[in-house]
């Protein structure tokens, strides 16, 4: 479905056209600014595994311990990716697409998970089951945080996709079921793609969650050279392997949405009647409480135990609220930075599908592949050499968090902006309207709940963020993140509970707000029955 | 539906962001306003009250903080505390280079310190401060103070074969009749200088050997904490890990949720080891003399006594503190781990990656 307005000016060099139109190429020029800043990791773990030696090269990666890392790291990831596909994908089909009751409040608990740190998810598994342990623990506990990435995405898509089709092939005699899989899936292939692609990748540079459940994946093996060794040279030697991998998934999932786009017709998407559940109603309810009673029901019951039967407490204190205070600025700050910043990305990749545009959105993936303790160290090099003032400043740990979940942000606005009519921006310039007119009036708007899922994912992510947080945040600035550090690395987790808690609790207003676009009812679809 | 929702949604994020933020600006400000000053009265030797210190600590930070908030009352230095893990701090530190804002360095371990040191990184710390502590808790070279120490010992389930007959040494422990009775934290910085003892008392073969039968007989966790608990829980019957993670464990779980026992190894035995954390400051730190007073500070008997009261368990080592009662006196247990064995721990580490016990 590729329109006639998309295929035309990719036939002349875009210098030309620039020069022609005499204008500074401001989106182009703002898209690799931002690709550059977000990169700079990439460049970073480049230049210190250089560093390194060949002799510490082939002593390090000829181990016969390597090859059972990879195989680790690649089977669970295959394996999560896989299970977040479904569950994101199933959860948001039945939230936006049937008669599910309380739908809003089912995508604020679905959406939660991703608010609970790292440590939690982790501690909380193996403190209450001692058989969640290796390979079927680690694609437990990972499914559980990740699905969200996933769904999230796929929600806002499906919130915005025109149902036309799914009317029409309904009314052409396929069921539901058909329909699903013949259309709704393909409909929400960018998201889709774009969130099984952010949870691979996130996987390769995990590792605090896969040592508490005694899992070994091939970041095990970087972070004993920065812990250990302290030997940043000999982890970026490790971590281009990392690399590597990751442009193995960013080239697949290149491959599955170049196959077409799909984009409706009309800018006013009008939403099906509902699938009614009918009998299914039941086990699909029971389904979707298992999942979120097992993502945010297991670490709930643990901050809960701590809280009454750990013998420390923090409660009540004021640091308690001023730390909230302060996570709260700073995941809004970077969620909005984050989503500004994908809006040119991915704006550019998507009026211009040439390869340089489509190249540079994808490299902003990669960053996602890197252990958070190589971004940071990172940010920390160029930051100090070429940025001195803003060391150690808020700008820098809002930096931090902004290169981190960049790909989020990403993933969703992207996802969004596939389904916007491909000549729609240029209709509204043929009648006159100025470029940062139908960009502020017309595209934005198509893609808000786009930009609501970018944020929050950001937000929610950078929440519960530690690693970059102690390294970048200025001296003296307490998050929950840290906070909660401090008390469960002297094992007061009565402590530290509180910290946790209300990163959950704080998380229920912003995902509110932020996807309130992509929840309950639409009006609309009452009065088009 | 699309103009009621969007500007109420920008409005709020927008109000929370700047709400937000004024309150990280003002709690981050002050932290480089000081510069001069402090260098000029550093420089005609006048008090150093109204100086600031930037301390990046990986040591128990709530100790750290009872220590930072008393140099300040009785010194009227302003410490600024970058609290984090010793290893990541240790890197960003290599990474920040000259430029670092860090006056000193306080770590858990000596390896963290001998990096810096053997980078050129640290600057000689005063002799008068050096000659508080015991010589051989602190640099051979004299760039960084012990502080405080803890002792590795055997942590079992209470009742289990662990606790009933504990190994007596921790060459045991390779031994086939510990097979799955074991729990090892072979990732965390406590471990590796056991692995360096046992290789300069029995030798690189034999530790290799120890570290091959230890993979054979112990279930692998992430860190102490973890260890600890598995423990506790009953899931392996004992391991190796620093004494006051278990006092820790015990304050948090109570008395009555504790089941398990601490053992100590032979006075002799090369599992009987005492490790020391040690700061030390930063050559190219901009507050020299504030840095040595922080150091100063940290060895001198009010400092050592906070320590020794405190709930990280440790052990002070100026003559005539004593530790906490219930701990048994440090000289009965076993001998400081040589600094100049430890060296940066490659030699442990690179034993250990090739057992495969640790990535």
């Amino acid at each position: 479905m590729t329109g006639p307005a998309r295929t035309l000016p990719a036939g002349r060099s875009p210098l030309l056209r620039w020069r022609a139109a005499g204008r500074l190429p401001v989106l182009p020029l703002l898209a690799f600014a931002v690709v550059a800043v977000v990169a700079s990791p990439l460049v970073f773990v480049g230049v210190q595994a250089a560093q390194s030696g060949w002799d510490q090269a082939q002593r390090l990666l000829g181990r016969p311990l390597i090859a059972t890392l990879l195989w680790n790291t690649a089977t669970l990831a295959a394996a999560v990716t896989a299970a977040t596909a479904v569950l994101g994908f199933g959860a948001a089909y039945l939230v936006e697409r049937t008669d599910l009751p309380g739908r809003r409040w089912w995508t604020v608990a679905l959406t939660l998970p991703l608010a609970v740190p790292e440590f939690v998810r982790g501690y909380s598994w193996v403190s209450l089951f001692s058989s969640v342990r290796g390979y079927w623990g680690a694609v437990l506990v990972m499914t559980c945080s990740l699905y969200p990435l996933v769904f999230l995405p796929v929600a806002a898509t499906l919130r915005r996709a025109d149902s036309a089709a799914e009317e029409v092939s309904r009314s052409l005699g396929r069921g539901p079921l058909a329909t699903l899989w013949r259309v709704t899936l393909p409909l929400t292939r960018t998201a889709l793609a774009g969130g099984a692609l952010l949870v691979s990748l996130y996987l390769l540079g995990e590792y605090g969650a896969f040592a508490m459940l005694r899992f070994t994946t091939f970041a095990t093996a970087i972070f004993t050279q920065y812990k250990l060794g302290f030997d940043a040279a000999s982890a970026a030697l490790l971590t281009l392997v990392l690399v590597a991998l990751a442009l193995l998934l960013v080239l697949l999932e290149a491959g599955t949405s170049r196959r077409g786009r799909v984009a409706r017709r009309g800018t006013a998407g009008r939403r099906a009647a509902p699938v009614r559940l009918g009998l299914w109603r039941l086990p699909v309810l029971v389904a979707l409480t298992a999942l979120v009673g097992t993502a945010l029901g297991v670490p709930l019951y643990a901050l809960g135990y701590w809280l009454v039967r750990g013998s420390s407490t923090t409660l009540p204190s004021a640091s308690v609220f001023s730390a909230a205070l302060t996570t709260l600025g700073y995941a809004a700050t970077a969620a909005l930075v984050a989503t500004a910043a994908a809006v040119p990305v991915a704006l550019y990749a998507w009026r211009r599908a040439t390869r340089l545009a489509r190249t540079a959105e994808r490299a902003a993936y990669l960053t996602r592949a890197l252990p958070g303790i190589a971004v940071a160290l990172s940010v920390v090099h160029f930051a100090i050499r070429y940025a001195q003032p803003m060391y150690q400043q808020p700008p820098l740990l809002v930096a931090g968090y902004v290169i981190l979940f960049f790909p989020l942000a990403l993933t969703a606005v992207r996802a969004a902006l596939a389904q916007v009519p491909p000549g729609v921006e240029e209709v509204a310039r043929s009648l006159g309207t100025r470029p940062l007119a139908v960009l502020l009036r017309v595209t934005l708007p198509l893609v808000l709940p786009g930009l609501g899922a970018a944020a929050a994912m950001v937000a929610l992510t950078a929440s519960t963020e530690l690693t970059a947080t102690l390294l970048l945040r200025p001296t003296g600035t307490q998050t929950l993140a840290t906070q909660f550090w401090v008390y469960t690395s002297g094992l007061a987790y009565g402590a530290a509970a509180p910290y946790a808690a209300l990163m959950v609790a704080m998380s229920v207003p912003p995902v509110l707000l932020l996807t309130r676009r992509t929840l309950g009812p639409n009006p609309r679809t009452e009065t088009n029955r | 539906m699309l103009g009621s929702v969007r500007p109420v949604a920008a409005l709020s994020l927008a109000t929370v962001c700047v709400l937000a933020l004024a309150a990280c600006g003002s709690s981050g400000g002050g932290t480089s306003t000081d510069t001069s000053t402090a260098a000029s009265s550093a420089s005609t030797g006048q008090s150093l009250a109204g100086q600031t210190v930037t301390v990046y600590s990986g040591q128990h930070e709530q100790t750290v903080k009872a220590l930072a908030a008393d140099f300040e009352k009785r010194t009227g230095v302003k410490v600024e505390l970058r609290s984090g893990d010793e290893a990541e701090l240790a890197n960003q530190i290599l990474q920040e280079g000259k430029a670092s804002p860090a006056d000193v360095f306080y770590a858990e371990n000596p390896p963290a310190l001998t990096v810096l040191e053997e980078q050129g990184l640290l600057a000689p710390v005063q002799p008068d401060t050096l000659k508080s502590v015991p010589a051989e808790d602190s640099s051979p070279k004299g760039d960084w103070v012990g502080v405080s120490a803890r002792t590795a010992a055997f942590l079992a389930a209470e009742g289990k074969g662990a606790d009933t007959a504990p190994p007596a040494s921790v060459r045991d422990l390779a031994k086939p009749e510990w097979k799955g009775r074991l729990g090892i934290a072979p990732s965390e910085t406590d471990f590796a200088p056991i692995v360096t003892r046992m290789i300069k008392t029995d030798g690189a073969d034999a530790a290799r050997q120890w570290l091959l039968g230890l993979k054979a007989n112990a279930k692998s966790y992430g860190s102490n904490e973890d260890l600890s608990a598995a423990i506790n829980s009953g899931e392996v019957e004992g391991g190796v890990i620093d004494h006051y993670y278990f006092y820790r464990l015990r304050d948090e779980k109570t008395t009555a949720q504790t089941h398990s026992k601490l053992h100590y190894f032979a006075k002799s035995d090369p599992g009987a080891l005492i490790d020391v954390s040690g700061a030390g400051a930063l050559k190219s730190g901009k507050h020299q003399q504030a840095a040595q007073a922080f150091l100063g500070y940290l060895a001198s008997a009010p400092a050592q006594t906070l320590i020794a009261t405190s709930e990280s368990y440790e052990y002070p080592l100026v003559a005539g503190v004593k530790a906490k009662a219930e701990l048994p006196v440090l000289d009965t247990i076993g001998s400081v781990a040589s600094v100049a064995d430890l060296g940066d721990g490659k030699e442990a580490l690179q034993l250990l990656q090739d057992t495969g016990l640790l990535a």
